[in-house]
């Protein structure tokens, strides 16, 4: 699962959860896999993210290195930030741990990179 | 036995290891699956030149992502087999993938998306695979939760398989209901086999319904565009008074076994203005 999947995923499905974000992580396997960098992309993906939740996620898993922990103002010419950034959305896969609810602290497992947010009959809304 | 998909098992159990496998070995599924999500793309009419965060609602194995890839954007994709997503993960697949149900709602936070696809996906919702499922509530809760996860303006296509009329409607009755405006493109109407249905749908502010394809007269057989308040009258009771209702209580009577007048010419007619 890369972080921007994390950044975007919830557990509000959950019956009785009302936002349900962010989702703790607890990562066992962690990889690094290389994609293109796109900056295009990546600017115009940031104002979308939640960066303190961003922040944090990677800093559990220890990816922050160089990362700041708010955005500055003209981040979107700032070439050697978009970089990181898109290391940290992009390439950075927690390969096996779980997620936590931050409400009701069920545990959704990830495995092979694919987080399981099914839920059984007796926690759908 | 219907030789259709969703009738033989639930998803999670008929999209197994072997039938995951067609997806990635079969060419003409490829090109198929392919063609439909390029058309999808055309249809989601996104700003050009820019790359944008989709989300793929039944993603499978990842072809339709490619596909999105290709065009320069970026995706996650949710889907409720595993042995797709393993396939997806196997083909090294750029996007983000989640295993999810539409059906339970679909687990991302609001405004993130700049539109979503689905290929072939959303007529599974029409089924009942577990005695808790009950397919109108499902459709209903999918559509709002993918509402609030469109950001505004955004668009979501669906391509999809529809057995009949009843479940066009029901569709669209409840993507309408969760705050959608839009309707079906059929593209190539008259062929059997190249004839394709696309649920467009927007949120915020009305357009037109974009073009099918293979039809020489606009709006010929398209599901004509439909507005939310428009179909506040298809279902419930006719209005109050108007002849639909007089004739419906009639017939009602008529079947608890009442003596009723029979309808005739005058039924629920107005007096003319002499008397």
């Amino acid at each position: 699962m890369k972080l921007i999947t994390h950044n975007m995923l919830t557990s509000k499905c959950l019956k009785g959860v009302v936002t349900g974000y962010p989702l703790a992580i607890n990562a066992t396997d962690i990889k690094v896999k290389e994609v293109d960098f796109n900056p295009e992309f990546i600017s115009r993906v940031i104002p979308k993210l939640d960066w303190e939740v961003l922040w944090v996620a990677a800093d559990s898993i220890g990816h922050s290195d160089g990362l700041p922990r708010s955005l500055e103002n003209k981040y979107d010419e700032n070439e050697e930030f978009l970089k990181k950034a898109h290391k940290v959305l992009l390439e950075v896969e927690v390969e096996e741990g779980h997620l936590t609810c931050p409400e009701s602290g069920r545990q959704f497992p990830i495995s092979k990179g694919i987080p399981n947010m099914l839920l059984n009959e007796a926690e759908v809304q | 036995m219907s030789k259709r998909p969703e009738h033989q098992a639930p998803p999670e159990v008929f999209y197994n290891d072997e039938e995951a496998r067609k997806y990635t070995q079969n060419s003409r599924i490829i090109e198929i699956q392919g063609q439909m999500t390029e058309r999808c793309l055309e249809l989601l009419l996104l700003p050009e030149d820019s790359s944008c965060l989709l989300l793929d609602i039944g993603c499978g194995s990842g072809l339709s992502g490619t596909v999105l890839e290709e065009n320069g954007h970026m995706w996650i994709g949710m889907d409720i087999s595993s042995s797709m997503l393993d396939v997806a993960v196997e083909r090294d697949t750029e996007g983000g993938l989640v295993l999810a149900d539409m059906g339970e709602g679909v687990p991302f936070r609001a405004g993130c998306f700049d539109g979503a696809v689905s290929v072939s996906a959303i007529q599974w919702l029409f089924n009942a695979d577990k005695k808790t499922h009950n397919p109108v509530k499902r459709l209903n809760k999918f559509f709002t939760t993918l509402y609030s996860s469109l950001s505004r303006s955004a668009r979501a296509v669906f391509q999809f398989y529809p057995e009949n009329e009843k479940q066009l409607e029901l569709l669209t009755t409840q993507a309408m209901k969760a705050g959608f405006y839009g309707g079906v493109v059929i593209d190539y109407p008259n062929s059997a086999k190249a004839k394709k249905f696309f649920l467009v749908l927007m949120t915020g502010g009305v357009g037109p319904l974009p073009q099918a394809l293979g039809t020489e007269e606009p709006d010929s057989l398209q599901v004509k565009y439909a507005k939310r308040e428009a179909t506040k009258g298809i279902r419930g009771k006719p209005i109050k008074n108007s002849k639909d209702w007089i004739l419906e209580k009639k017939e009602r009577r008529r079947k608890q076994g009442k003596i009723t007048k029979p309808d005739t010419k005058y039924t629920g007619r107005k007096r003319s203005g002499r008397f």
